[in-house]
């Protein structure tokens, strides 16, 4: 009896007891979920497998600018093109939501009491509307824009209509890729001048041109370069051709609407962080910099951004991976992305919803597993540094 | 552990097992029928807020040869893409909801197809103003095509054998591509000829859009159930052939009554007077009775619905009885 007691107040018997247990249910409920599955499947005479991914698709893809896709294509390679489609969106949305999101978060700390109430107004409008509503808002006013065979001109080379926004496309001749190549050494170079001139100023404390050395490089020595081998860059202009314009770049509506949508929307949860950031370093720094006589902008660039990195980082993960995820709502305007392709069309030609939804979750989670990778090291790398 | 494995099987077999749809029906006092989110005279929403057209009829029908009561059906909207798995679920007992009959779905979804209610083809529809009058003429063109459907791959299809080429955006709803083709997004919108008369019917002016010529695929549309429950199946196969029979047989919901003293074996059979059909079914033996009376025959619902005196103004055409023309053909009632 009172070996009984004991066992059982027993904190570390007890906490492996529970544990146990706790593991033993979801490993049975797993297993309740798989084999009702496995039943209802099999009683219904619904067929499981892999192979349908080798079958042709049979239907067509428009919008895939990297991939060609033709309805012969099988449907594994429906799910590439649609990879692509939902990075080409979360990418440029990452990026477009960043710069928007800094710039709004530092003008909303601004003293101009009209630019920091329409960033606060922009803010609040934006993170309180669903944004499904605001896609949808996006592609509404892009459809009523002019129809293709009045498309406005601007320029005189980009043309806007409802179908989209063409633009020349350049055509590469020989010789550029020496163009192409002297960029790239230029961006290395420069990248090395930047490290050498910062070793050199905390050495020294002499200064180097960075900035303008650098531009130098990248725009300048190309630009002599491409003169030099005459001008090896032609473009091909869009036209109009029966129905619709032929040749030129093409950029959709439901790529813009998806694009401005997502930017937008989470532009406005990174201006918050921005601000909390910079809010977040002590005012003292402020201060002591400018006792020290810094300008304006360096003390921004020098000292407020990287402290207030620290704080911006992690929540800024957090609305990378919403925006990769938020992508998935491109169905609702016919943006070819993976859900829609793949997760859509094929799982609705094909009925295997079961493998296709398995597929696209594991992509998901494996880009958003991705992200956070790289923004840890990025994190880990901005961190304050303890001696 | 090994009889704990044996109670979850138990469980997870009494979770799935279904008692019969015919007894979950009448269990649940309604039927749970799948329809299209609004195609007019097919299933959409009339000035009442009365879900009508053919396939509406169809659900109806079996409402009635269920309870004898039309009123007993729930509609459950589903999209091109929802309707599979909500039938597959359970969600609903039965889809009639424009759904082609093909191989894949019959066998490899594990459907029932019980019948055809509508014999249609893949058409194309432009604005008159396009200046197009055949559809080999689309070179270029942008096409707003639903996705998750067999047209999205007759058009794939009918493209690539002509060496044409198009942009195909895609699109869920009908809804959704009048308002795409509408806007000039799309310069053709495609699907079955029956649903371009109905969007052609919704436009603003419908003078200004043309069907093209060409039907480029058979769209056999008719009403389905989960496979294996063939017992549910038939009382809807039936249903729908008891409409069919009706008309041959020249039974009309005005003259259904008269009929009951009518000397043709083969009329007597079907509304119950002689014979007992609707046993062998488990339903009530006046059931086709009950349909023709509350639905009518299959004429008389398609004349309401889509015939040449609605908005459609769709032709019999292939729909007529195989006796006038059409393929409409049923098995005999005994």
């Amino acid at each position: 009896m009172r070996s009984n007691i004991g066992f059982f107040s027993d904190e570390k018997f007890r906490s492996i007891f529970f544990q146990t247990l706790v593991v033993g249910l979801f490993a049975l409920g797993l297993f309740f979920v798989i084999s009702t599955t496995s039943y209802n499947l099999e009683k219904r005479n619904i067929a499981t497998g892999w192979s349908f991914l080798q079958n042709p698709a049979g239907f067509d893809i428009s919008f895939s600018p990297f991939l060609e896709f033709k309805s012969t294509d099988t449907h594994l390679k429906v799910y590439f093109v649609g990879v692509l489609n939902t990075l080409l969106v979360s990418v440029t949305g990452c990026i477009a939501a960043t710069i928007l999101g800094f710039i709004l978060g530092i003008v909303r700390l601004s003293s101009n009491w009209l630019l920091s109430r329409l960033v606060y107004i922009y803010v609040e409008f934006s993170r309180n509307v669903p944004l499904l509503l605001q896609i949808i808002l996006w592609y509404s006013i892009l459809i009523q824009l002019p129809r293709v065979k009045q498309s406005l001109q601007v320029l005189d080379v980009f043309y806007i209509s409802n179908r989209g926004l063409y633009s020349p496309r350049p055509i590469f001749e020989s010789g550029f890729s020496y163009v192409s190549i002297a960029i790239v050494l230029a961006l290395i170079s420069s990248f090395l001048i930047n490290r050498w001139a910062k070793k050199r100023q905390d050495k020294t404390g002499q200064q180097f041109p960075v900035f303008s050395s650098s531009i130098g490089l990248i725009f300048i020595v190309p630009l002599i370069l491409f003169f030099i081998l005459g001008s090896p860059l032609s473009f091909e202009h869009p036209e109009l051709k029966g129905f619709n314009f032929k040749g030129g770049l093409v950029i959709r509506p439901e790529f813009i609407a998806m694009f401005l949508a997502l930017s937008i929307y989470t532009a406005a949860f990174i201006s918050e962080i921005v601000r909390a950031g910079i809010m977040s370093v002590s005012k003292g720094q402020r201060e002591a910099s400018a006792a020290i006589g810094l300008k304006q902008t360096w003390i921004m660039r020098l000292i407020i951004i990287p402290q207030a990195l620290r704080v911006i980082v992690p929540p800024l993960t957090s609305q990378y991976l919403n925006l990769t995820k938020n992508s998935s709502l491109g169905i609702a305007v016919g943006y070819a992305d993976l859900v829609h392709g793949f997760g859509g069309i094929s799982l609705n030609q094909t009925g295997q919803a079961i493998e296709c939804m398995a597929i696209v979750m594991a992509t998901y989670l494996s880009i958003s597993l991705t992200i956070s990778f790289f923004m840890n090291i990025y994190n880990r790398s901005i961190q304050f540094k303890e001696k | 552990m090994k009889k704990l494995l044996s109670i979850f099987a138990v469980v997870a077999f009494a979770f799935s097992a279904h008692a019969g749809t015919l007894d979950d029906v009448k269990n649940r006092g309604f039927l749970k029928c799948g329809v299209t989110t609004g195609l007019a005279g097919f299933a959409a929403p009339d000035d009442n807020g009365e879900w009508a057209g053919l396939d509406a009829d169809m659900c109806r029908a079996v409402a009635v040869a269920v309870f004898g009561d039309r009123s007993k059906v729930e509609f459950i909207t589903t999209t091109g893409k929802s309707r599979f798995p909500t039938l597959a679920s359970g969600e609903v007992d039965m889809l009639a909801r424009n759904t082609t009959w093909t191989i894949s779905r019959d066998v490899n979804l594990g459907f029932e197809f019980v019948g055809v209610n509508f014999y249609d083809g893949q058409g194309f529809m432009v604005p008159s103003a396009l200046g197009v009058s055949s559809a080999t003429e689309l070179d270029g063109a942008t096409v707003c095509i639903q996705t998750g459907t067999t047209t999205e791959l007759n058009l794939a299809d009918f493209f690539r054998l002509n060496g044409i080429s198009y942009e195909a955006l895609p699109i869920e709803t009908n809804d959704e591509g009048k308002e795409n083709l509408f806007a000039g997004r799309c310069d053709v919108y495609t699907t079955d000829a029956s649903g371009l008369s109905s969007t052609r019917a919704a436009a603003p002016n419908p003078n200004k859009w043309l069907v093209l010529p060409e039907i480029i695929s058979k769209e056999p549309l008719g009403p389905l159930v989960r496979h294996g429950d063939h017992q549910w199946g038939d009382v809807v196969r039936w249903s729908l052939n008891a409409m069919i029979i009706a008309e041959e047989l020249g039974v009309t919901s005005e003259n259904v009554d008269a009929q009951k003293s009518s000397n043709v074996p083969e009329v007597l059979r079907l509304l119950g007077v002689e014979g007992n059909y609707g046993e062998m079914l488990e339903l009530s033996n006046d059931w086709a009775y009950q349909i023709i009376k509350q639905i009518g025959n299959y004429s008389e619902s398609y004349e309401a619905n889509v015939g040449p005196d609605t908005p459609l103004e769709i032709a019999r055409g292939l729909n007529a009885l195989w006796t006038q023309g059409g393929i409409l053909y049923a098995p005999p009632f005994r």
